[in-house]
This record gives structure tokens, sequence and C-alpha cells, in this order.
């Protein structure tokens, strides 16, 4: 295996006779492989991206950019690290987008309507034009999570904007001056921390834990010599896949069921 | 219509072929049959690209001295610092900045240590490369473990864990990785995490490789992003206590004239300054490597993760612990070119996607450990030559997705995989009709700085956590173990930061005097460094522009 015929880093490969096309970042032609996504094509022409690229695999929000395409009137949005180069296309990243966050303490909330509005007044101005939804590049019906925060549904608002990657791409194009992203992101923690009933067995797993009932495991454990951890492993009973309900363990002596 | 070029197309026949078949065995839960552990070690000898003698070389000054690590790595480890000591000693006198504790990484591990130590009454600086939460945190897909149901306990966590890391963890890290785990669940629901949960609150929890029980808790397949972004937001509550400076790379840990930490050497990145920032403790978050590129493969990691604190502890003299191999994630994407190295969540196999060879055939069992399942796949490309080679060139076999929905139920992948599936959409190709293509890809650091289960280093004041370190996880991490090492540590960090913090009175002189000492080493050793270290970021730029560019 000593030949690696299959490494090749984050180069992106263009094949022999792959053809070039011309693209306008911020204004100045470039000619860059056909295929490449708009962030490998600066790079590509020579920029070294500093602001405007965070994960390179779209779901950190740092690399949105605004185009236009050839003779196209439509103004389009996307993520750099994943949209793919046309011919013609015009484009600029917006490195940031000003919004001012609430500060809150999350234990002293309610979750409900009051709460969207004094914390984020300027929600209850949206004008339902729709320009939001057409702006996010990851395809959230951006209006219909403001909307039902409008009329006090966090649980929808939350799961509706739970893909949400706060790019800001919305909040540059509202006519309403709504901050989405900010806004989305606390009607989720409304709905984990009040809405979403609570994880019993979790809470009861804490308590276990705190009362010291699993020490007497762990210190048998850290006692064991690597044989035995090893023998323990390989031995250790296993709960079937896919999951079965029926399911119940042979060996309990490890377990603490209580209810 | 199918995403896949023509030159894919009979290959792509062959996987659908043989699909009802497979589906009605998966469907009675028979799989290729897993590996005995007794086998695992002969596969990795032969097939991970970490256990070749090629792409190694020995570190020839420091702490670990004489191991032979990544050459990558030992590049780095041995590089020019970002500043002349003799030069910059002057400005030490003078702190731009001076707080109780500065973070250095605004990923999971950093934006935890940063609560927890500014609950403590601290004050912090949280300081980072790239916007607070561009960090390989946001990108975790898969799930966070812990053993909180009834069926399961900490001792199963405990045998899981250790037995992936091949008996090579540490073990008081791994206690307090298992113990604190319910706890750190428990954390997040109460800050607003949205877990899937079952309409009873029940938390909704799969297994992944190498784990006997279900204990993986996810939130979509974006539970890296969703707890990220609750951190953050948490973080920006507390503006009095938490001070975050964006674009602020560390590129240098300053000692006081007694040796302890005393703060480190900032480089704003939008004006090219460098930053003093003395602190009475400092804790190291900064993440992993991926970025280096380990001997050419592709990553699965973010932008800014290029081992900087792996540099910036070494050169402090903190001791580097289970680095001998890198995690090569089974399923990174293959196809198409634009995805390269992207990662395609354990999810996938875990919930009942198989991968499939050139043929049509299973050859491993979907869910064995994370190298183990690496290596057979390059043994069915490389050896058994039954890849499939796409139209840039690249290796790959399938992934079978369609499989998801024909057993959970249609709409399953959409929902549960939402993120991959819009991806894929994006470039025309609809994963819950059509297999994905996948190759190894470079994915976690496993080892790194030695800490104890209070994230403290060997330099008094200097404290570590997240990927970062090394121990936790031995010489193999489990999935859904490192989110929740960066909770778990981080928090540990943070308490016991502030503790540290408080009781100190005051830094003495700030000092450099350890750089000297190790640029000395360097010039005995007779190693002339290759790069500029920490590289902060990686250079893509192609490199035609780069020789056109005179001055650069
Ligand atoms: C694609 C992907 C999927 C994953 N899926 C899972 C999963 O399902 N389950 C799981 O448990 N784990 C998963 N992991 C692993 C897990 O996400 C990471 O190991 C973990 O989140 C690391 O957290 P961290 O805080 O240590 O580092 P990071 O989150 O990477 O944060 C480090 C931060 O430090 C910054 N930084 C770097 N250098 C410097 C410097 N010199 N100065 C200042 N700041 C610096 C970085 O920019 C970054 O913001 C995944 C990882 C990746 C990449
Ligand atoms: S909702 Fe707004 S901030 Fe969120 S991803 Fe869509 S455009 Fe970006
Ligand atoms: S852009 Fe603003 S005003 Fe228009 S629908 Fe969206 S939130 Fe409402
Ligand atoms: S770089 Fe993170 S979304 Fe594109």
């Amino acid at each position: 295996m000593a030949e690696c015929k299959y490494t090749v880093g984050d180069k992106t490969i263009v094949p022999p006779g792959t053809k070039m096309i011309p693209i306008y970042i911020m204004g100045k032609r470039y000619e860059v492989p056909e295929g490449l996504t708009i962030l490998k094509a600066l790079e590509y022409a020579g920029y070294r991206v500093i602001r405007g690229c965070g994960c390179r695999a779209g779901i950190c929000g740092a690399c949105a950019t605004v185009y236009r395409l050839k003779d196209d009137y439509r103004l389009r949005f996307g993520l750099a690290c994943q949209t793919t180069v046309k011919p013609g296309m015009y484009l600029t990243q917006i490195p940031f987008v000003p919004a001012n966050k609430a500060v809150y303490d999350i234990n002293q909330l309610t979750a409900d309507v009051f709460t969207i509005e004094r914390l984020y007044p300027e929600t209850f101005r949206c004008l339902a034009c729709n320009t939001c939804t057409k702006a996010c590049p990851m395809d959230i019906p951006v209006m219909d999570y403001i909307q039902a925060l409008i009329q006090g549904d966090i649980k929808t608002a939350a799961e509706i904007s739970h893909s949400c990657i706060m790019c800001g791409m919305c909040t540059l194009r509202c006519p309403a001056e709504i901050q989405h992203f900010h806004v989305a992101m606390l009607a989720r923690r409304l709905y984990g921390k009040y809405i979403q009933p609570k994880a019993r067995h979790l809470e009861k797993r804490v308590e276990q834990i705190k009362a010291g009932k699993f020490d007497w495991m762990m210190d048998e454990l850290m006692g064991l010599s690597t044989e035995e951890l090893k023998k323990r492993y390989k031995e250790r009973e296993w709960e079937p896949e896919p999951y079965d309900p029926h399911w119940k363990p042979k060996e309990t002596k490890y377990l603490i069921i209580e209810e | 219509m199918s995403g896949y070029p023509e030159s894919l197309q009979e290959s792509l026949a062959k996987v659908e072929e043989t699909r009802p078949q497979r589906l009605e065995e998966a469907r009675k839960q028979r799989y290729f049959l897993k590996l005995s552990p007794d086998e695992y070690d002969a596969i990795l000898q032969k097939y991970h690209p970490d256990y070749q003698p090629e792409g190694r070389k020995p570190l020839q000054v420091g702490p670990n001295k004489g191991e032979f690590l990544q050459t990558e790595l030992v590049a780095i480890l041995q590089g020019a610092p970002w500043i002349d000591p003799g030069k910059f000693c002057g400005r030490l006198k003078t702190p731009d900045m001076s707080t109780d504790i500065l973070v250095i990484g605004g990923g999971g591990a950093g934006s935890a240590a940063a609560l927890l130590a500014s609950e403590q009454g601290c004050e912090v600086i949280l300081a980072t490369k790239l916007r607070h939460g561009d960090a390989n945190t946001v990108m975790a897909e898969g799930g966070i473990q812990a053993a909180d149901l009834p069926y399961d306990s900490p001792y199963y966590h405990f045998l899981d864990t250790i037995g992936g890391g091949h008996f090579t963890n540490d073990k008081n890290l791994v206690r307090a990785l298992v113990m604190d785990a319910p706890i750190v669940i428990k954390w997040l629901e109460d800050l607003g995490v949205m877990f899937d949960k079952e309409p009873d609150g029940t938390m909704k929890e799969l297994k992944g490789g190498g784990l006997c029980r279900r204990r993986m808790h996810s939130s979509a397949d974006m539970t890296g992003s969703e707890i990220m972004r609750v951190l953050r937001d948490e973080v920006r509550n507390h503006p009095d206590k938490i001070k975050v400076l964006e674009f602020c790379p560390a590129v240098e840990l300053l000692l006081d004239e007694e040796g302890q930490i005393g703060g480190a050497i900032l480089y704003n990145m939008d004006n090219q300054e460098f930053l003093v920032v003395q602190a009475k403790a400092v804790i190291l978050a900064t993440g992993g490597y991926g970025r280096l590129h380990l001997h050419g493969f592709a990553t699965t990691n973010h932008y800014g993760a290029t081992g900087d604190g792996l540099v910036l502890g070494y050169r402090v003299g903190v001791r580097l612990q289970n680095l001998k191999y890198a995690q090569f994630h089974p399923t990174g994407a293959a196809f198409p070119e634009q995805c390269a190295g992207m990662l395609i969540t354990e999810k996938v196999r875990t919930l009942g996607a198989e991968p499939i060879n050139r043929d049509g055939e299973r050859f491993c069992h979907p869910l064995e450990p994370r190298d183990v399942e690496a290596a057979l796949i390059i043994r069915e490309c490389l050896e058994r030559e039954k890849g499939v080679i796409t139209p840039t060139g690249r290796l790959g076999i399938w992934l079978d997705s369609p499989m998801i929905d024909m057993i959970w139920g249609e709409g399953t992948v959409a929902k549960a995989l939402a993120g991959k599936y819009l991806q894929f959409k994006r470039y025309g190709i609809d994963i819950a009709k059509e297999p994905m293509l996948v190759f190894p890809t470079l994915h976690y650091q496993n080892g790194g700085l030695a800490i104890n289960e209070w994230g403290e280093t060997t330099v008094p004041g200097l404290f570590a956590a997240g990927e970062v370190t090394g121990g936790v996880h031995g010489d193999n991490r489990l999935m859904g173990n490192s989110l929740l090492d960066v909770n778990v540590f981080g928090r540990r960090a943070g308490i016991k930061a502030a503790e540290f913090a408080k009781q100190r009175e005051k830094v003495k002189a700030l000092s450099l005097r350890h750089l000297e000492k190790y640029l000395k080493n360097l010039e005995e050793s007779g190693v002339k460094p290759e790069q500029k270290t920490p590289i902060i970021l990686p250079d893509y730029r192609n490199p035609e522009v780069k020789v056109k560019g005179a001055l650069d």
C-alpha cells in the first residue's frame, strides 16, 4: 500500500481538459476551472480567505455569498463552500452581519410570546414579504418561523429553524429589520428548556451518580489489569441492533434499574 | 434522474440489484460478520495509514524527543516561532490586556470552560482564531454519548471507551468522562439544547461503532451545531464577565519568571498587530489538526484545525500523549468532487446503511471500530481492487443510504439526516434514493497534550481541554465521545482554572525564556525549521498565483 494514490489533501482534482470559465470576484474577472465551489474558486484565483470561511462544509455560516448570474436580474444567495461556480457569475462574500443579540438569563424567562416581544420587539414588524425565505441558503421557510413566533408558537419556530446556520442573509435582506437568527436562537432555547418534556431517566441517573451509586464499579474497573479489562471488553453483553424494545440484558450486576 | 455520471451507472445498478436481499438480512439484524477483537491488529498493521513506517520521522527536541510522529506534525512542532524573543521581550513589561483567565479557542471546550470559569466569579478573555464557534464542534453531526438509560451504565461506557482506545487510555480520564457524562447532558438540557426525544421526554438514543448499548444523544444530524450555538449564545449572555476576541489566534504562550503560566501573545489577523495578554491561568482549547493533511489525506475538519495548541503547549514543555495514530473516519465523501473529504456521519451506518463494493457486495460489518472500518475500506479498494473510481480519479465504495428509508419508513433520511440530505441535493444527488460514495478521511486527533482529570498540565496554571489533549480516548476515539470530552473537560478545566486564578496573588514578570531555550535546542539538534508555526491557517491558494506573488 506504499503508493498512496488516494492522497490528495484538500486540493480539488482538476482532470486535464477541464473547461475554464470566467467569474467576476468583486467585479474582477478570473478564469477558473468549471465545477469548483465558490470558495475553492476564490483560492484558485489567489485569494487567501480569512474572514468568510469557517467549516468548509456548509454548517458554520461564515461564507455567505451574494451573486448574480449572467443576464439575470435576480440577486442570489449561497454558501461559498457549497455553491458551484457558473460562467459569468458576479459575486462577493459578506464577511460580517451586524446584529444585536439580546442578553438574558435563560432561567428567568417564560416560553411565550411576551418574551419574544420583550427581547426582540422588531419581530412583530414583519410585512410577510417572504424576502428572507428567498435569501436562505439552507432552504428554511424563514418567514414561516417569524410568523409562528408572532403567534407565540415557539415549538413550530424552533422546529423549522433547527437547521439555521446563523449566516445572517435573511437579516440583511429584511425590510422590517428583523434579526431572525437571534430570535430563532432564543426560540430554540426556550423550546429545549421549557417546552420539550425533560428526560426523567437522565435526571434519575444524575441523582444516582451524585449519590455515589456507581463508584464501586469505577473502583473495580480502575483496579483491573489490562488483561482482565480486555476479557471484560470482549465478553460484554451486546444490545441488538437495530433497536429491539423487548430486549432485556442478562448481566445486571453493573446496572442500576430503579423506578 | 441519477445524480451520478454514466461511468458509475454499471456499478450503481449492481448495488440496486443486491439491495432487496441485503435488506431482508438487515431486517433480521444479519450483517457481514463482525471481526473478533483478536483480528483487529493484523488488519490495522496492514491497511491503516498510520501503522505504516513511511511518512514518519523522529522528534528531535522536547519532552517527546525520539518519538516517531507523522512528518507533517513534526514539521509544526519543530517550526520557527512568529516572534523573536530577544526583540519582543521589551513589550512584555506592558501587557495590552490583563485578566484572570485566558481561554484560547472558541469551540465547545473553550466555551464550556469560559462559562464555568466565569460562574466561579472570574474575569475571562476568550480569544479565538476565526469567529466564535467556527470550530470542529459546530461540525459534529452524529451525537454525544452518556450512559443514562436504565439498561446502560457508566461501567459499560468505560469498557467501550477503553476497548475502543485499544486499552491505551488514561483510566483516570476515562472515569471522569463517563461519570460526568449524564451531568453534562443534563447541563445542556437545562441550557436549552434541543435533543431528539420521545413524546414523554425519553432521549432517543442510538448505538455507534464499538458501543455495546444505545447511548448516543442527538439533535437531528446537527448535534454539534446545536450544542455550539447554545454554548455561544450563553457566553454572549455574560458580556460583563467574558470578553470574546475573534480573529485573534494565540501564537505563543508566556510564562512568568518563576515558570508559572503568565498569559499569551495573540495576533490580530485584521490589523496584523500582536497583543500581549497577561493572565493568572490559561486554558488551551484549540482543537485538532485535520488541516495538516497527514499523509496527504483529505479532512473533515474546519479551516482553523491546524494543531496550534500542540505547538504552543510543546514549546512550554508539556508532554504529548497518544499522538501516534490519527483517526481516519471510514466514511468521507469521495463524490462529488466539491465535497471531497467531507464527513458522512457514522449515523448513516447506525441507521442501517451498509458499505458496499463495486460489485454490489457487502465486505465488512457496518459498525466496526472506526480505525478497523477505515482499514477494511482501504483494503477493499487497494488490495482487492473492488473500489469505485470517480471521474476525478478518487477511490470510493458505496454507502447504501436508500436502505434507511426502506427500514425505517419513507422520509427518515430527509429528517434524521437533514443536513447531508440538503448538501447532496445541492449537487443533484438524492441520498434517500441513491447511495453515496465514500473513502476514509482525516478526522480526529486522538491524542495531544497530557492532562490530569482536572485538565491540568505540568505547567502550573496552564490547563487544556478538548481535542487538543491526549489520553481520554487512547489511540482511537469512539463516536460521540469527543463532544462529550469537550464539555466534561472544558467544564472541569474552567472550574479548576478559576480556583487556581483565585489563589494566585499576581503574575510575576512575563518571560519568553522558554522560547529562547526551545530555539537553542532546535539549533543544537541541527533542526532547520521548515515553516513558521503555529501555522494558523492552511494555504490553499493556487501555487501558480503564489509564485507570481513576488512579495510573499
Ligand atoms: C465533521 C466532524 C464531525 C464530528 N462528529 C462528531 C460527533 O458526531 N460526535 C462527537 O462526539 N464528536 C464529533 N466530532 C469531533 C468533535 O466535534 C471535536 O473533536 C470537538 O468538538 C472538538 O472540540 P474542541 O473545542 O476541542 O475544538 P474545536 O471545536 O475545534 O475548537 C477549537 C477552536 O480553537 C480555535 N483555534 C485554533 N487554533 C487557535 C489559536 N492558535 N488561537 C486561538 N484559537 C485557536 C479554532 O479555530 C476553534 O474555534 C466531529 C468532528 C468533525 C470535524
Ligand atoms: S434562517 Fe437566516 S441566518 Fe438562518 S440559515 Fe437561513 S438565511 Fe441564514
Ligand atoms: S423579510 Fe422580514 S418582513 Fe419580509 S417576510 Fe421575512 S421577516 Fe417578514
Ligand atoms: S465555510 Fe462554513 S458554511 Fe461555508
